[in-house]
């Protein structure tokens, strides 16, 4: 995200962002003028109103300064610092590597330090064809069945940081693609694009199991995230096998818990037996905004607070799965005349789910919609520093002609 | 030493600490069984001091203010309008939401001008009045209009006000810098207690006059400066204005940060350092996303979406807000409804057999899992669609349809458990069960353990009615 995006000017931002939005054909450039009206500041009571008799008390004549002293706080906690994908040197061939986590406050308290590392989006893209919402499928309609070509697009195009390849055939109740056939698409999207890799399975811990150990060989010293881990894998008795296979050919983990702190400590400590820490994500569960958001928003928050004062077993990087934003029928559903265009509710409601559990301290989003996706990237660049605002643009805007 | 200092702040209050200052004489006046059980609703803020009458006698004077200090939450109540449509704001006791329930949700005000044409404000002010989205059995609605002078003419602003107060009772805000011009507003709805928009650095002294000579409370705009906004808080305070609102500035592009850092220190120093200048609800003006800067409205609108409900969940206790409509509002104000729920709250509903209409041994029988949302959400679209029918409740342990199928809490082995326990099977006589779209993998598992046959219903619960008209009764096959 870096100078390239902070050299293009804002309108330029907006016109992409639109075309992004939908395929609008009644946009209106409508210009927005601002008249600085002359202020009056003389002060003429024009009605006589009797002021209410009040104990007579000295009132001040000037601004009484007083100080600001920002609160800031010092933390005996920190969250591990996860990288991911690896480059040449480093055993793989991704062309840039991405760290995330290293904090040691709140998400975006830059009064008190800013955050070591800026979360990051990866795009989903899946290996077969999957029922999308119409504002989504207009976007991918032709790399569908492509998975290369449709991470291709993800990078290139919609500017994902990294992107993740859902291995939906797998289910055995859809395709029951076999491993080895479904570690292909993972070599062909390794060499499609350069960035670092999510691999997602199906859902069921028995096939995920087997799936993730023959991924983890194909695409050995990669770095790649094996989406998820589970306290069902451990059940089934099949974790300790993933954890060993992602330490033995170098790839992380994301540990999948719903809205259950206790169950992602435990799942941690049953990962530490094989796996160091720096190679552990967190996802604590995604509601979609309307459907469970703020319980979401509320164990991210809690997480991290607690992993800050000195949780230990919470102190990892944080994945948020935000495209299930779309599991909102506002996201996608035909509503009344004055809800449209639903072009817009969709990837707006994406939007909002992703920038809640940004505040709540979310460091990596799984993302679907390229408007959604560029806001929440251009968002995260503006709260990365502080001191840009400038105070003379909105004296006014109590006069401002809209 | 950080670690203390944070805890120190959250109030930590215990029923014993209000017990021991109330008359302890059980007399049931408040309509609970003692004074203790009284204490421990003080506490979890169910009921308010006040209605324990006996308090308010002279003789306990002492231990009633005691316990108004006690109680008094870490940011100011402070109330805009009068009588039934009334909004307060602020009185948050916490900064963090799993702390304590968030108090008072952000009331949304949308602006109007005093130079619009009449028709078109009347007309304006109408659609606020109107908007209204049922969510989950509830209404979401706008809750106040802010009128902004940009005639800079008092008489111009004083007609639109009074304009505005004739065909609503939203509580207003009336927005100009200008001193004189707000008089003149102020005058035509005397008594109303209209917020006041706002003093700054150059008009505050006539600013805080208006303030104390109408009864109105008053907001602070210190554009991205704190130690002004501090300073400017302890004057108002000294010269006798008690209701403050502080606005440190929305910058809705490259400023954001500065606001989110800004809105985030004013809460913080108000709720962990106890810091009374500071302990008064914040403004949010979403609405400056449309100033100074040319592009298409919908990018415009798209900027002032998100801004809001990054707003909400950052401390706002109020919002300005331009756009009107509906995918820009409905976000924000489901979110807003969100977050404003009790944390302490189960997420899931009692899970079994829930009957809707009057239903017969031929009624159609559904299954959903027992998360809240995914209940109400449910039971919303089979009562509208007027539906005669069972729905049997899974206990997914809180977890919606998707959710707890890829965690495995909805199996083919929970369903079957369910329907065995439901009593269904004794109640009707075929044995055919929708399940939820969003099921369909499970279908073949739960026919094959629970020997019913399974017809795979809509993604989404809006497709019942639809579904039912189409798929039901089952053709024999």
């Amino acid at each position: 995200m870096g100078e390239e995006e902070e050299k293009k000017d804002t309108i330029k931002f907006s016109s992409e962002l639109l075309d992004l939005l939908s395929n609008f054909e009644e946009i209106e450039l409508e210009g927005v003028e601002i008249e600085l009206g002359d202020l009056e500041l003389r002060f003429q009571p024009s009605v006589a109103f009797a002021p209410p008799a009040v104990a007579p008390r000295v009132k001040p004549t000037t601004i009484l300064e007083e100080d600001f002293i920002p609160p800031i706080e010092e933390y005996p906690g920190r969250i591990e610092e996860v990288k991911l994908g690896a480059t040449k040197g480093e055993g793989g061939s991704r062309g840039k590597t991405i760290v995330i986590g290293g904090a040691n406050s709140p998400a975006f308290y830059l009064f008190e330090r800013t955050p070591p590392h800026p979360p990051v989006v990866s795009l989903d893209v899946f290996d077969t064809k999957v029922p999308l919402p119409k504002a989504i499928r207009m976007h991918v309609q032709e790399v569908m069945e492509a998975p290369a070509e449709w991470a291709k697009l993800a990078v290139d195009k919609f500017g994902a940081d990294l992107v993740t390849v859902h291995l939906v055939s797998t289910d055995p109740l859809i395709n029951d693609t076999s491993p080895a056939d479904a570690s292909k698409t993972i070599e062909e999207v390794l060499q499609a694009v350069d960035v670092p890799l999510i691999v997602g399975g199906c859902g069921d811990p028995k096939k995920d199991a087997s799936l993730f150990k023959r991924v983890a060989e194909v695409a050995e010293g990669e770095r790649v995230v094996l989406s998820s881990v589970t306290l069902d894998m451990a059940e089934a008795g099949v974790l300790d096998d993933v954890a060993k296979a992602a330490k033995d050919h170098g790839h992380a983990v994301l540990g999948f818990t719903a809205l259950d702190l206790n169950r992602a400590r435990e799942l941690n400590r049953r990962l530490y037996e094989f796996l160091p820490k720096d190679r552990i994500l967190m996802d604590l569960t995604t509601a979609a905004l309307g459907y469970g958001l703020e319980y979401s928003f509320t164990i991210f928050e809690r997480a991290r607070l607690a992993a800050l004062m000195g949780d230990a077993e919470l102190q990892h990087p944080v994945l948020s799965g935000t495209t299930n934003a779309w599991a909102a029928r506002e996201a996608w559903m035909k509503m009344g005349q004055e809800w449209e265009p639903r072009e817009l509710r969709g990837p707006i409601w994406e939007t909002v789910t992703a920038l809640a559990l940004l505040t709540a301290g979310v460091d990596l989003f799984m993302m679907m919609h390229p408007a959604a996706v560029r806001t929440v990237k251009e968002v995260i660049n503006q709260l990365m520093s502080t001191g840009k605002s400038k105070p003379e643009k909105i004296a006014d805007w109590v006069t401002a002609k809209i | 030493m950080s670690e203390r200092e944070i805890k120190k702040g959250i109030k930590e209050l215990s029923p014993i600490d209000v017990y021991m200052l109330l008359p302890r004489t059980n007399c049931k006046e408040c309509g609970e069984a003692n004074c203790m059980a009284f204490a421990t609703k003080i506490v979890n803020r169910e009921v308010t001091i006040e209605q324990c009458t006996p308090i308010l006698e002279k003789k306990y004077e002492k231990e009633y203010n005691k316990l108004q200090e006690m109680l008094a939450p870490a940011i100011k109540e402070v109330t805009i309008g009068t009588g039934d449509h009334a909004v307060k704001i602020g009185g948050k006791l916490v900064m963090y939401r799993h702390e304590f329930t968030y108090h008072n949700p952000t009331p949304i005000a949308i602006a109007v001008t005093d130079e619009m044409p009449e028709e078109e404000l009347l007309d304006r002010v109408k659609k606020v009045e109107d908007f209204s989205y049922e969510y989950i059995g509830r209404e979401v609605r706008l809750d106040m209009i802010a009128v902004r002078s940009t005639s800079n003419d008092p008489t111009t602003f004083k007609s639109a006000v009074e304009k505005v107060a004739k065909v609503t009772e939203l509580p207003l805000i009336l927005c100009t810098f200008a001193p004189n011009i707000m008089e003149a507003g102020l005058v035509s709805v005397h008594g109303n207690r209209p917020l006041i928009y706002a003093a700054t650095r150059d008009n505050w002294k006539d600013m805080a006059e208006l303030a104390l000579m109408y009864n109105c409370p008053l907001t602070i705009f210190a554009s991205n400066d704190l130690k002004l906004l501090r300073s400017m808080a302890k004057t108002m305070i000294e010269y006798g204005v008690e209701d403050l609102v502080l606005d440190p500035g929305t910058f809705t592009d490259e400023g954001l940060s500065d606001t989110i850092n800004n809105f985030t220190m004013v809460r913080r120093s108000a709720c962990r350092r106890g810091d009374e200048l500071l302990g008064f609800p914040l403004i949010g003006t979403p609405i400056t996303a449309w100033i100074g800067e040319e592009a298409p409205k919908e990018v415009l609108a798209w900027r002032e979406a998100y801004v809001a409900s990054m707003l909400t969940s950052r401390y706002a206790d109020v919002l300005i807000m331009h756009s009107l409509d509906g995918w820009v509002q409905l976000p924000n104000l489901v979110w807003r409804f969100n977050i404003y729920t009790d944390p302490r709250k189960p997420v899931s509903v009692e899970d079994g057999l829930k009957i809707f209409g009057e239903p017969n041994e031929n009624s159609p029988v559904m299954l959903t899992t027992n998360y809240a949302l995914t209940y109400f959400t449910v039971e919303a679209d089979i009562k509208s669609s007027g539906a005669d029918c069972y729905l049997i409740v899974v206990d997914s342990g809180g977890i919606s349809v998707e959710s707890s199928i890829a965690g495995r809490l909805l199996t083919a082995e929970t369903a079957t458990e369910a329907i065995k326990e439901s009593g269904i099977e004794q109640i009707v006589k075929h044995r055919y069960l929708i399940i939820p779209g969003l099921a369909a993998r499970l279908s073949g598992e739960i026919e094959n353990l629970s020997g019913w046959r399974v017809l795979v219903g809509t993604k989404d619960s809006s497709g019942i009615p639809g579904f039912l008209k189409e798929r039901w009764p089952p053709k024999e096959e």
